[in-house]
C-alpha cells in the first residue's frame, strides 16, 4: 500500500508545490496552520481542484492533470475524518455508520461493523442522534463511519483539534488501534507534536506550501526548524517497554536497558510503547547528579549542539535509550563545556512525562 | 357545510382543487430552483432570481395579462399546448397555472432559506463517503430541508387559495369553471343581496388561511426537531 502525491496550487498569499510518497501506515502531514496541510487533504479527497498534480493510491489514480483524470469525490473510495466530525444530524449513529456502506462497491473488502463498533466502543450509542453525543463520542462515530465506507485510504484532518485534552486522550488510542489493526493507509493532518510522536509511521513536515522534511517521526520532531510550534514542540521519541507498575503510583519503563519512571500509565507490563520527551523538560549536567529529586537520569555522549537564533540551544545526547534532546541556554553550553563527544547526564523530571506523550505499540514501518 | 349554498360550495371545492394542483406541480420545480439559487453559481443566476420574484412585485393584473398573452389560445405557448390537448385559457387549469405562478416566489424563498441553512460541509462529507450528487441531495440535503419544503408548500397553498388578480384577468370568473373563492366573493359583492354569501366565504377564507399558517408552523417545528436530532 502506498500513496503518492504531487500538487501545485495557488492559494491566496501562498503557492503550494509539493511532492511526496508515503509508505503504508500513518503518514502525518505536520505543520503550523496556514502551511497548506488541509489543502493537500482536500485535494486528495477531491473537494478542491488543484491547478496541477497527480495523486495515486497504489495503482489507483485519483487524479492526474497530465492525463486529464479527475475522479469526483464519491468515486475515490476514501474515508475522510473531519475536524468537526460532520455527522449527519438527521440520522442515528447506526445510520451514520452505515451511510458509506450503502454506496461502497459490492466487491469491496469490508470491515465487519460489529468489529468496528466494538473497537470504537460505540455499541451503546447506536440508537442516538449526533446531538445527544459528546464531542469525543461524535469523533469515534466519525472514525467508524469513515472506516465502514470500505476506503482504500483514510484521511484525517486535525481530528482532535476541536477536543479538550481529556477527550484527545480518549480518542488517540482509537487512532493507534486503527493504525495497528486496519490495513488501510492513513493520511493524518496535525500541528501537534504529541500526536505525531504517538501515531506517525512517517512524517511530512510542511512549511509555506512546501515539504521541508520527510522521514520517521523521531528525526522530524528532533529538528527545531521544522516544529510548527517552534522550539517548544521539539522533543525526542524513545521506544520503550513497560517494565513494572509500582505501588507509589509510578510506572517503570525499560528504554534500551535504562530505567525511566513516570506517573502511572494504563498499559500492560511488557507492552511496547513510544514516549515523547519534550526538549524543554530535560536538564543537562556534566557530572553524575546527586541529591536531585528527579528520578530519571540517562547518561550519554553529546551528539550535536544546535544553536538557535535566541539565547537557546538544542543539545542532542546519545544515551542507551536513544537520542535525547535538551533545550538549554547557550550560556549553559559554555559553562558545562559541552561539545560533541563530551560525556553528560540528561535529567528528566518524572512528572514532565505527560500521559498524552505516551503511545501504544508501533508497528515497524 | 349545510349553511353554504351550491354556488359557494362549488367555489370552495374549485379553489381547493386549484390550490392543491398548483402547489403539487410547482413543488419539485420550486425545490430545484431554490437549490440552484442557493448552491450554484452560474451566469444568469440574478436573472433567474428576478424572474422568480417578478410575480411578487408586478401588479397581479399585469401577470394575468402576460399569462393571457402567452398561454391564451393564440399565444406562443398556448397554441402548441392546445394542439396537444392542454388548454389553460378559461379553464380551471388556467386558474391553477396563475395560482402556481403567483405562489412560486413565496415557495422558493422559504425553501431557499432552509437550503442555505444546511452546512455544505455535510454535503461534502456525503460525497467523500461515496454518494453521488443526486444521492447526497436525497439522503442529506432533502431530509434536512424538509421543514422548509413543508412550510413553503403550505404557504404556497394558502397564497394560491387567495389568488385573485392574475386569475380573474387570465381565466375570467366563470362559475364552476374558474370562479375560485376570491372571485366568488367579488361576484357576490356585485349583486344586490349577495353580502351574506360573501361574508360566509370570507369567514371560510380566513379560517383556511389561519389554519394553513398554524399548520405550517406546527409541522415545521416538529420536523425541525426530528431533523435536529433531539
Amino acid at each position: 500500500m502506498s500513496l503518492s502525491v504531487q500538487l501545485q496550487h495557488q492559494l491566496p498569499g501562498m503557492a503550494l508545490n509539493l511532492d511526496f510518497d508515503a509508505p503504508s501506515g500513518v503518514t502525518v502531514l505536520f505543520g503550523r496552520s496556514g502551511s497548506g496541510k488541509t489543502t493537500v487533504v482536500n485535494a486528495v479527497a477531491g473537494l478542491l481542484r488543484p491547478t496541477a498534480g497527480r495523486v495515486v493510491v497504489d495503482d489507483w489514480v485519483l487524479f492526474d492533470t497530465d492525463q486529464g483524470i479527475w475522479l469526483p469525490p464519491h468515486r475515490r473510495r476514501l474515508g475522510y475524518i473531519f475536524q468537526e466530525g460532520r455527522l449527519f444530524p438527521h440520522l442515528t449513529v447506526r445510520q451514520n455508520l452505515n451511510y458509506g456502506r450503502w454506496f461502497a462497491p459490492r466487491g469491496a473488502q469490508r470491515e465487519s461493523p460489529d468489529r468496528v463498533i466494538e473497537m470504537l466502543g460505540i455499541g451503546h450509542l447506536l440508537g442516538r442522534r449526533p446531538a445527544m453525543l459528546s464531542g469525543g463520542e461524535k469523533q469515534r462515530v466519525a472514525i467508524g463511519r469513515a472506516l465502514l465506507a470500505c476506503p482504500r485510504l483514510i484521511l484525517a484532518d486535525e481530528p482532535l483539534a476541536a477536543l479538550d485534552d481529556a477527550r484527545k486522550a480518549e480518542i488517540l488510542p482509537y487512532f493507534e488501534r486503527l493504525r495497528d489493526e486496519v490495513s488501510v493507509p492513513i493520511l493524518y493532518v496535525t500541528h501537534s507534536a504529541a500526536e505525531v510522536a504517538r501515531l506517525a509511521t512517517s512524517v511530512v513536515a510542511l512549511q509555506d506550501g512546501r515539504v521541508v522534511r520527510h522521514g520517521p517521526a523521531s528525526d522530524v520532531l528532533a529538528d527545531p526548524s521544522v516544529a510548527p510550534a517552534g522550539v517548544r514542540a521539539v522533543g525526542a521519541v524513545l521506544q520503550v517497554r513497560v517494565a513494572a507498575h509500582h505501588d507509589d503510583g509510578l510506572s517503570e519503563l525499560n528504554a534500551g536497558g535504562a530505567q525511566l519512571f513516570l506517573p502511572r500509565i494504563p498499559h500492560r507490563i511488557g507492552e511496547e510503547l513510544r514516549i515523547r520527551i519534550p526538549a524543554q523538560e530535560v536538564i543537562l549536567s556534566n557530572k553524575p547528579p546527586e541529591g536531585l529529586s528527579a528520578l530519571n537520569v540517562l547518561s550519554g555522549e553529546v551528539d550535536a549542539i544546535r544553536a538557535g537564533e535566541g539565547p537557546g540551544a538544542i543539545v542532542s545526547v546519545r544515551t542507551p535509550a536513544g537520542i535525547v534532546l535538551a533545550r538549554v541556554t547557550r550560556r549553559s553550553v559554555a559553562a558545562l563545556e559541552l561539545q560533541q563527544g563530551s560525556t553528560c547526564y540528561t535529567v528528566i523530571k518524572t512528572v514532565a512525562l505527560a500521559p498524552q506523550d505516551v503511545g501504544g505499540r508501533v508497528r515497524a514501518p | 357545510m349545510g349553511w353554504l349554498g351550491p354556488a359557494e360550495m362549488e367555489a370552495l371545492r374549485l379553489s381547493l382543487r386549484v390550490s392543491f394542483w398548483a402547489t403539487l406541480i410547482t413543488l419539485p420545480l420550486g425545490v430545484f430552483v431554490a437549490y440552484a439559487l442557493a448552491r450554484w453559481r452560474f451566469p444568469g443566476r440574478q436573472v433567474l432570481n428576478g424572474l422568480v420574484h417578478l410575480p411578487l412585485i408586478l401588479p397581479p393584473v399585469v401577470t394575468g395579462y402576460l399569462l393571457l398573452l402567452t398561454f391564451g389560445i393564440q399565444g406562443p405557448l398556448g397554441k402548441p399546448l392546445s394542439e396537444l390537448g392542454i388548454v389553460f385559457a378559461f379553464r380551471w387549469t388556467g386558474a391553477a397555472l396563475a395560482a402556481g405562478i403567483m405562489a412560486f416566489p413565496l415557495m422558493v424563498r422559504a425553501i431557499r432559506l432552509s437550503i442555505e441553512a444546511v452546512d455544505p460541509k455535510l454535503e461534502q462529507a456525503g460525497a467523500t463517503l461515496g454518494a453521488s450528487r443526486l444521492l447526497v441531495f436525497g439522503t442529506v440535503t432533502l431530509p434536512m430541508i424538509l421543514p422548509g419544503v413543508i412550510a413553503g408548500a403550505i404557504l404556497a397553498f394558502a397564497k394560491a387559495m387567495g389568488e385573485f388578480g392574475a386569475t380573474i384577468t387570465f381565466v375570467s370568473n366563470i362559475p364552476g369553471q374558474t370562479q375560485t373563492l376570491p372571485s366568488a366573493v367579488y361576484a357576490f359583492l356585485q349583486v344586490p343581496g349577495g353580502e351574506a354569501a360573501a361574508t360566509r366565504l370570507v369567514i371560510i377564507s380566513i379560517v383556511i388561511a389561519m389554519s394553513a399558517l398554524f399548520l405550517s408552523e406546527y409541522v415545521g417545528r416538529r420536523v425541525a426537531r426530528r431533523v435536529a436530532g433531539s
